[in-house]
């Protein structure tokens, strides 16, 4: 389903991904692990080519991204779902609209609209909030809401960029849950992650990146010991804020 | 058909939202639009004039007193027709004058019905082929006898196409400028709308909106304000200059025995002109303001 080969990105004064070779087949539950900077961010925005690998290929969905000209990612972006650790809600519109808005501006005929959206919500557990706005929500149902938007056109694989990042424990559990049953659905999921109770409990595949390059895939495990991942969570300010820069620029549609 | 309406709806609700922006941009636009339509109603007119002054450029008038004979004027014409740079020339009386002026006053020629005596001199008409040979000419006419006045219009009309050469430079990169400076005021405005849907917009492009429908109602909003300030440039220049033709519309046909232009004529063309640079301002503003946001 996505494939790295030997794939290669650079930054300015750093490197994001180094040489990386992976495959993540169809149906897969993978965790992205590692510290903060460590290239998680690369690697998911050269899957959704709002980056260009310098070197080697990445084909998602059998697809050649690195030769992809601008006319097709819009395209490729329809096949992927993408949710967010701070959900990325329109606040003017109603948890309905918001789903109904990722069908709309790919020009789905409304009868499809008016029977998916509804689905989406009832998977999600919030068919009944359909009427209100975000910010009537709880962070977990917000999270519901956005998750509903980003599977409520089947994508092939869904992208889950720390999705737990702003939830307290127990909703963070159901959240997980959720996207459990949309992986056994058939979704392929990657889910970037600083969680190491989540990861630990789901028992899935961990690929681990540090400067730039894959230090472990396997099976299970966080892996790193509470110290190491309690250090990452030290550095949470720092990479927060480098986040927020990076997406500033990505609404500025500049390349950091 | 449906994605036309949405845009066109988009564009509606965000020019709306953005209500005082989009109308300081109307507002400016609407300026530099007029500030262009005096200069193109200035070059326009003084071209009109110099176009019907022209035909005089080349030629040299020998008013004749009444008493000169036909033979006295044929004498006249003859020694002309010897002279270097002269191409033709020819006896010109007063009744043909007469015509040619009922001709030149067009609709307005039935007032000089009303005279008792035909004013007008006879005349003998000296065609230049050598404009430089022009002053000389004149000078030599001027030693003829019998003659009331040598007219020669060369300097007037030298004049009159320095200025229309001069107002159409300036005219040029007035307009420039002024082009120049409007797609700014829209990029800007439309900019404010971009960044207040940001959100909307990062959107719209994770989940596989197409460059083009995103930017669809920005274009639509900049097209929209361009157009409005044209309709308004043209209703401010049409009550503007149907004034100022009504005023002093009469004293410029005396002056100049030209009409100004007629105000139909003028607005007629300038809708075109006006409408499409709102168009293209517009649209050149909005597609300058997205087009950072869209490359990623």
């Amino acid at each position: 389903m996505i494939e790295f080969d030997h794939v290669t990105k650079r930054y300015k004064s750093n490197v994001g991904l180094d040489d990386v070779s992976v495959k993540i087949d169809e149906g897969d539950f993978v965790f992205l692990v590692g510290p903060s900077g460590a290239g998680k961010s690369t690697f998911v925005k050269l899957i959704l080519r709002e980056l260009v690998a310098d070197r080697g290929t990445i084909t998602v969905k059998g697809k050649n991204v690195t030769k992809m000209s601008a006319r097709e990612v819009p395209k490729l972006r329809r096949n992927i779902g993408i949710v967010f650790q701070d959900f990325r809600l329109l606040p003017k519109k109603t948890v309905y609209e918001n789903v109904a808005f990722a069908m709309e501006i790919i020009h789905k005929p409304r009868k499809a609209i008016k029977k998916h959206v509804p689905q989406a919500l009832t998977m999600m557990g919030i068919a009944d909030k359909a009427k209100k706005y975000p910010d009537e929500l709880s962070a977990g149902e917000q999270q519901r809401v956005a998750i509903a938007r980003a599977i409520v056109n089947r994508p092939k694989i869904l992208i889950a960029d720390e999705p737990t990042g702003n939830l307290d424990p127990d909703t963070a559990w159901e959240i997980m849950q959720l996207l459990n049953q949309i992986n056994q659905l058939g979704t392929t999921i990657v889910m970037v992650t600083h969680a190491k109770d989540i990861v630990d409990k789901m028992e899935k595949r961990v690929i681990a990146i540090e400067k730039g390059r894959i230090v472990r895939d396997e099976k299970g495990m966080y892996g790193y010991k509470e110290a190491l991942a309690d250090s990452t969570n030290m550095f949470d300010t720092i990479a927060v804020k480098k986040r927020d820069t990076f997406r500033a620029g990505f609404r500025r549609g500049g390349r950091k | 058909m449906k994605t036309f309406f949405y845009t066109l709806k988009q564009a509606f609700i965000q020019f709306g939202r953005n209500r005082s922006m989009s109308l300081i941009s109307i507002f400016a636009i609407t300026c530099m639009l007029l500030i262009l339509s005096l200069f193109f109603i200035m070059f326009i007119n003084v071209n009109a004039a110099a176009e019907s002054v022209k035909g005089d450029y080349n030629s040299i008038e020998i008013f004749l007193l009444d008493e000169t004979t036909p033979e006295q004027a044929d004498v006249m014409v003859q020694d002309m027709k010897q002279q270097k740079g002269v191409s033709d020339a020819f006896y010109k009386t007063k009744d043909e004058a007469m015509a040619e002026f009922k001709a030149r006053w067009g609709d307005n020629g039935y007032l000089l019905d009303g005279l008792a005596d035909n004013p007008l001199p006879n005349s003998v008409v000296v065609m230049i082929s050598d404009l430089e040979q022009a002053d000389a000419l004149a000078a030599h006419a001027e030693e003829y006898e019998g003659i009331e006045d040598v007219k020669y219009y060369k300097s007037t009309v030298d004049k009159l196409l320095k200025a229309t050469k001069f107002i159409q430079i300036s005219a040029v990169i007035l307009m420039i400028f002024l082009i120049i400076v409007s797609i700014i005021v829209v990029s800007n405005t439309i900019k404010l709308t971009v960044f207040n849907r940001s959100e909307e917009i990062s959107i719209m492009k994770y989940v596989g909106a197409t460059n083009w429908f995103i930017r669809g109602p920005f274009l639509i909003e900049g097209i929209l304000i361009g157009v409005l300030s044209a309709v308004l440039a043209l209703a401010i220049t049409y009550l503007l200059y149907g004034q100022i033709v009504d005023i002093i519309g009469d004293q410029v046909y005396q002056m100049l025995s030209t009409p100004m232009v007629p105000v139909g004529f003028l607005i007629y063309n300038f809708a075109w002109i006006f409408l499409a640079l709102g168009v293209s301002i517009g649209s050149c503003g909005s597609i300058i303001s997205m087009r950072k946001f869209l490359n990623a």
